[in-house]
């Protein structure tokens, strides 16, 4: 269908269907939206609230590491169970209650019509329910954890066969509890997904050409992409993992004829594109942020576009790097050598883009492009410890020591809450039509950025030193309990709870902001794309009239012109 | 649709890739493999390809714009479901009076797990098909018929993989 003739259909439904020719209740309008941007904020304010619960576990198993023993304010003395059962949901809950819904639902379904000039997404019904499936699997992983036995602790990779039983697991409900939370979760992102991809290809404003989509739509849908393509292994392995822990079967059992290395790669299969369909949202979003307060013109479009897809294709062969220490064949062990060592180069040429922007741009420090600038930087370090862990002779040694966990927080924190950062403070405009407190933005992204550098650095020494990640007490083995490694951990957790306590900064501006902020144009950033044409916030609908596209979404400082930017919408003369 | 279908082949390919390998590591699960009933399946496979020609007999009913015809063939199609459903739960029960179940060894798993997600994959194709037949009866949403009917495909190619793994191979 071409898309003139899609958008006469949409206008078409629109005008019988369940856009606002009536005051809505409470109820539809926040509860039961069909209205994308509603969608997204749930998604969002979800997403953020399982991110404190996620944060507050941190807490709690970081007071553990530095002091153990001694009773957590908050938590009291911490069980070795439960110690367990946090590590696991905190990654779990950080990886797809959080990072997943912030940066490909909430962003993705806000930024999607209003980025591609349209007035919805194209299944809004699907959409809505996709969005309560999550909001069901977030409140089953919650009470997983209060279950009698105890939350589910065999980490969030879930190996078997500690996995795949209750007489290893010791947790009857919590384990099967915690594999239906996360399926559903799967289905909830399959069907919002369907809506993104579908959205973006068929529904774009008229003169919108393939390489005039914002950077930031591409990550988002080739994450989607990546995810569904991947995560179909996974779902056929929980279903024998569930069987595994219900009926008594063995497929990851070598006790009862299985195989447990066989759910390491049906889950990392899927979960190593998992770190690419997270990381690739966040690229989009710093390139949105860094072209508009560079005001220059994005470096290399195509490129970004094509290594994205280059990163999309190697992440599916790269999963075995996972396996190293697992017992596979050494020759195995090569190829994914150099695949897993292969991937770093796309990365790592969209990052050296990203600094290209910058140069020579007239560079505007705001709260986000501070944020843009923090997330290359400190993502750089976490792809440059990455090649020590690809290298399968340096990751036997390295295997599953906080080298790992600091490697992995390196690219997982700039990517879920660095670049998130970056995006709220810039779109926060368009989702509440005020603007949020710039001089306590700039605290907090010190607050956030500085010691988010005490946390891991240490680990990555006490890691090469040898600290086990599972281990629940380091101090019961001797070679661990030097005076330097333990202030070093002392040292990462005063740096967490520092982080932590900036972040109140944030909440407070947030929601102060959101009622009490100076009103916000419609375009407060001078930016290009086209959720800048509707107003802030956005009515049901979106744009008064439907926009037009004329050209790429980062036609900034154009030679000639007298404004520095060159809205989409705008034709040329 | 086709990112459904898409979604839904990687699943299954992850199960049967699992089969593979492991039907290739275990010499003994060709014994297990041979005590399948291959002339149930083989019925079936028959059952299926017939309905499935009621969908494409349903498909074009529907580009021709008889939604009451249409309708009929997909009842046909749910037909063709339903007789599938009963052939395996002779099956089943069979099976399970040799004494042949879900826990008794890893290729009676994977036989049990396959095909019940395969058989709950065909009684969500019947629910659909319903659905749209109610629709097509009134003349209504005659593109859906399209739909189904290619999810009803999707379904007998992933019997079609199924059935020479699991019941043919020894």
């Amino acid at each position: 269908m071409s898309t003139h003739a899609h958008r006469a259909a949409a206008s078409d439904h629109e005008a019988h269907g369940h856009h606002d020719h009536h005051e809505m209740s409470f109820w539809e309008k926040y509860v039961f939206p069909l209205d994308h941007k509603m969608i997204g904020m749930q998604y969002f304010f979800t997403g953020v609230a399982m991110g404190v619960i996620g944060a507050l576990m941190s807490y709690a198993f970081r007071m553990q590491m530095a002091f153990p023993g001694k009773a957590v304010p908050l938590f009291g003395l911490i069980t070795p169970e439960f110690y367990n059962s946090m590590v696991t949901n905190h990654g779990s809950i950080m990886i797809f209650w959080f990072a997943m819904p912030v940066l490909i639902a909430a962003f993705g379904n806000f930024l999607i019509p209003l980025m591609c000039g349209c007035d919805d997404m194209v299944f809004p019904k699907i959409n809505r329910l996709s969005y309560q499936i999550f909001l069901l699997s977030a409140i089953i992983l919650l009470v997983s954890i209060f279950m009698p036995g105890g939350g589910f602790g065999s980490a969030w990779t879930s190996y078997p066969p500690l996995s795949s039983s209750a007489t290893y697991n010791q947790t009857p409900y919590g384990a099967p509890m915690w594999l239906l939370a996360v399926a559903l979760e799967f289905v909830a992102f399959l069907l919002g997904g369907i809506n993104f991809i579908t959205t973006l290809m068929n529904s774009r404003a008229p003169g919108m050409k393939m390489y005039d989509i914002p950077v930031v739509l591409w990550m988002i849908v080739i994450a989607s992409i990546l995810f569904m393509a991947s995560v179909g292994p996974l779902i056929a392995g929980a279903v024998m993992l569930f069987f595994d822990q219900t009926m008594g079967t063995g497929f990851f059992d070598p006790a009862r004829g299985g195989d447990p290395v066989l759910w390491q790669h049906l889950f990392w299969f899927f979960g190593h594109p998992e770190v690419y369909v997270v990381l690739l949202p966040a690229m989009g979003i710093v390139a949105e942020v860094l072209a508009t307060f560079a005001r220059k013109k994005l470096f290399g479009y195509k490129t970004i576009l094509w290594t994205a897809i280059a990163t999309g294709v190697l992440s599916f062969v790269v999963w075995a790097h996972h396996q190293f220490v697992a017992g596979i064949d050494p020759r195995m062990a090569n190829i994914f050598t150099v695949t897993t060592l292969l991937i770093s180069v796309p990365v790592t040429e969209m990052l050296f883009v990203y600094i290209a922007t910058l140069y020579g741009g007239s560079i505007q420090l705001t709260t986000p492009m501070l944020f843009a600038i923090a997330f290359v930087a400190e993502f750089l370090i976490g792809g440059v410890t990455g090649i020590y862990l690809g290298a399968s002779g340096a990751d036997i040694y390295f295997h599953d020591t906080y080298f790992v966990l600091a490697h992995f927080h390196y690219t997982f924190i700039p990517i879920a809450v660095i670049a998130v950062f970056a995006g709220v403070y810039y779109w926060f405009p368009k989702m509440f039509g005020r603007m949020m407190n710039d001089f306590w933005g700039k605290v907090h992204f010190w607050g956030t950025a500085v010691p988010f550098n005490g946390i891991f650095l240490p680990l990555f020494y006490t890691g090469a030193a040898g600290d086990h990640r599972r281990s629940f007490d380091l101090l019961n083995f001797p070679e661990m309990n030097q005076p330097a490694l333990i202030f070093a951990r002392q040292f990462a957790t005063v740096s967490l709870l520092v982080m932590l306590g900036f972040q109140v900064i944030f909440f407070i501006n947030f929601f102060y902001s959101m009622f009490r902020g100076r009103k916000a144009g419609a375009n407060p950033w001078n930016a290009n794309t086209l959720e800048w044409v509707a107003p802030s916030p956005p009515p049901h609908g979106n744009f008064a009239e439907l926009p037009n596209c004329y050209r790429g979404p980062y036609e900034y400082s154009v030679p000639g012109r007298s404004s520095d930017f060159w809205p989409q919408n705008e034709p040329a003369n | 649709m086709w990112w459904v279908l898409g979604s839904e082949i990687v699943i299954f390919g992850g199960l049967l890739a699992c089969y593979l390998m492991m039907r290739l590591m275990y010499d003994s699960w060709s014994d297990a493999a041979s005590h399948t009933n291959t002339v149930a399946g083989a019925i079936n496979t028959f059952i299926l390809l017939t309905s499935s020609l009621f969908a494409v007999l349903a498909h074009n009913a529907a580009e021709r714009g008889k939604g009451p015809l249409a309708a009929l063939y997909l009842l046909l199609t749910i037909g063709g479901g339903l007789n599938f459903l009963v052939v395996k739960a002779i099956e089943w029960t069979n099976e399970i009076k040799h004494g042949y179940t879900i826990t008794t060894n890893t290729f009676w798993s994977f036989y049990y797990t396959a095909c019940g997600l395969h058989a709950m994959h065909v009684i969500a194709g019947m629910t659909a098909m319903g659905i749209v037949a109610v629709g097509a009866l009134r003349g209504k949403h005659l593109p859906r018929v399209e739909y189904v009917g290619l999810y009803w495909h999707f379904v007998d190619i992933v019997w079609i993989f199924l059935f020479p793994l699991i019941y043919i191979a020894k």
